[in-house]
């Protein structure tokens, strides 16, 4: 097993759009080889908040540090070269293209010069690579070079998540994956969770399926209208006691108890 | 490619879509055949199918092939170039002029004598590719830095490559002939028995097709039809490459322009108003989806025959050539109706 020390530290981060103050106060915390879960209810700053682990957003204030070392990360491009990647709510896929292809969308592998200097691409490496790391993942499709477009939402969800672990060396970010599947498919994605998580990969959920989240997560940070309530151990807490927090009713009993 | 079934087992529909599948990639060919066959009975033995006639009609489809070329990539981006034919009228203009100002004197050239004529069609090679090229650039600079639809942009270019041309023109033909020996030497020359222009296109239509499949160029325009946004986060340079595509249709739609003067010597508007039509029309019957991400460079050389066979045999049966207007914009109708069949059986869930 990896150390289980922090590899990503957010302190204090804020966020504005326009009038709207998408995050005030958050704080997150995440460590090797951990799922950690990210709730809240809708306008919490859940997507704004990996957003910007992301690089999409730039945090107006406060600190992002990865292994201990202030990051600024101006766009996703700089944050998947630290080795963090996003798998998207929408499945950033395209279609038409077969799933080897998708795995290597804008890293493709070249044949080596002169042909490769052309940019002559070298598939039967890159379909190879696929099929390990399907096989690694213990992704069930018939054949890499099946066109995406006629694979199961189950299927393209796992190409999806496949390509983001396949690259991503450090943080898997996943937004909402199980949101548009069906009941097995969804089991068959957490389970792809649970297997990187094994292979020492940190995991950041963003999901609004509380009995999902107490089946993955090892954490869980709460978020409420754009401040982090708490990080908790799963396994310390219940899924009555999230949604108390989501919602504030926690909040106000506790503020009614201690005043 | 592979027609595996991955959902669960529905045999009717599967065999239905494989049925469509193999009927909406083959049909071209058939209907082609059935063309070919059609002229070679309807007309007097000797006339349609002879060696002469069937060079002829691959000469005259020279152009349109390199024009499908550029439109393929155009259209496998999910966007459409409605200029290439002005562009070509444009550039055929542009380089007609140069050879005939630097061939010789206007006394000279309207005798038909160009005493500098290599270095003048060397020359108005060169001033009609790079016309070409700098349409193709307009248009995708506007598209992408405008964030116009290509619908409009191109319908835009395409008023005005038609405009400046026969501005320059006079809007009739060209002064003179461009140097005879070009034509000669190149547009009506031969090589192992196949005219020149024949076997350029045939070059240029392997090496896009090379492209095309085995190289980044071929897949990031598909994976950018596909899903732009996908591109965009997987760090593909989007906008780079759309105007990338936009250029090379340009380019090739130049290059068009110089077999269009090599071939018959002069240009005309008039003789261009069809070029889009038909080079659209053989990208779509070729199979290359309107709706972006699939295609095929080879098809699409295929599909170019059908407007030149139908308006050869036309001509030789002594038809009204304008039926086969009528025929390919009914026949493009077709095909993109058949795509979207495709479509719709094909990419359930999307």
């Amino acid at each position: 097993m990896p150390d289980n020390g922090v590899i990503l530290e957010v302190e204090d981060v804020q966020k504005r759009f326009g009038r709207v103050e998408a995050l005030r106060d958050a704080d997150f915390e995440l460590r090797n080889g951990e799922v950690h879960a990210i709730v809240g209810d809708n306008g919490a700053g859940k997507s704004t908040l990996i957003k910007i682990i992301s690089g999409v957003y730039q945090a107006d204030a406060g600190e992002l540090r990865l292994d201990g070392e202030p990051i600024v990360l101006h766009n996703p491009r700089e944050a998947r070269q630290l080795g963090i990647e996003t798998v998207y709510q929408d499945l950033a896929l395209a279609d038409d293209l077969d799933a080897a292809a998708n795995l290597f969308l804008g890293r493709e592998e070249y044949l080596p010069p002169p042909l490769g200097s052309l940019g002559f691409l070298d598939r039967k490496a890159m379909r190879q690579r696929a099929e390990e790391e399907m096989r690694r993942l213990k992704i069930g499709i018939s054949s890499v070079d099946q066109r995406v477009v006629e694979l199961s939402g189950g299927q393209r969800q796992a190409v999806a998540v496949a390509r983001a672990i396949a690259w991503g060396r450090r943080i898997v970010i996943m937004d909402e994956p199980t949101a548009a599947l069906g009941v097995r498919e969804s089991a068959m994605v957490l389970e792809l969770i649970k297997e990187v998580r094994n292979q020492g990969l940190a995991i950041i959920m963003v999901s609004h399926n509380l009995p999902e989240v107490f089946a993955v997560a090892d954490r869980i940070t709460v978020l409420r209208i754009g401040r982090t309530i708490t990080t908790m151990a799963t396994k310390d807490t219940s899924l009555e006691a999230v949604v108390g927090m989501m919602t504030g009713a926690v909040e106000a009993a506790l503020r009614a108890e201690g005043s | 490619m592979s027609a595996t079934p991955t959902t669960e087992p529905d045999a009717g529909r599967d065999r239905g879509r494989m049925a469509l599948e193999a009927f909406s990639r083959s049909w071209l060919f058939v209907f082609l055949l059935l063309l070919l066959a059609f002229f070679w009975l309807s007309t007097p033995s000797g006339t349609f199918l002879t060696s002469a006639n069937l060079s002829q009609i691959a000469l005259s489809t020279s152009e349109v092939v390199l024009l499908a070329i550029g439109e393929t990539f155009v259209i496998v981006t999910a966007g459409i170039d409605l200029s290439i034919g002005g562009i070509l009228f444009f550039a055929a203009v542009c380089g007609g002029k140069v050879m005939l100002e630097l061939s010789g004197t206007n006394a000279q050239v309207t005798a038909g004598v160009y005493p500098h004529a290599t270095r003048a069609v060397l020359l108005g090679i060169v001033v009609a590719l790079a016309a070409g090229t700098f349409w193709g650039a307009i248009n995708g600079a506007l598209i992408t830095r405008m964030r116009l639809p290509p619908f409009i942009v191109t319908l835009g270019t395409y008023g005005m490559t038609f405009g400046f041309g026969d501005l320059l023109s006079g809007g009739t033909y060209l002064g003179a002939p461009v140097p005879t020996s070009f034509s000669h030497n190149f547009g009506q020359g031969k090589g192992l028995g196949i005219y020149y222009p024949i076997w350029l296109a045939l070059v240029v239509l392997i090496v896009a097709h090379v492209f095309f499949r085995y190289a980044r160029f071929g897949r990031y325009t598909s994976a950018i039809g596909s899903n732009d946004e996908a591109s965009r986060r997987a760090g593909i340079a989007v906008d780079r490459h759309i105007v990338k595509v936009y250029t090379l249709a340009g380019f090739l739609a130049g290059m068009a322009g110089v077999l269009d003067l090599a071939i018959y010597t002069n240009t005309t508007s008039v003789s261009h108003l069809t070029d889009n039509l038909n080079a659209i029309s053989a990208v779509v019957l070729g199979g290359t989806s309107l709706f972006g991400g699939v295609g095929t460079v080879l098809l699409s050389a295929v599909g170019a025959f059908i407007p030149t066979v139908l308006t050869n045999g036309l001509v030789i049966k002594n038809v009204q050539p304008f039926w086969q207007e009528v025929a390919v914009g009914a026949t493009i109708i077709f095909a993109v109706y058949l795509d979207q069949l495709r479509r719709r059986r094909g990419g359930e869930g999307r």
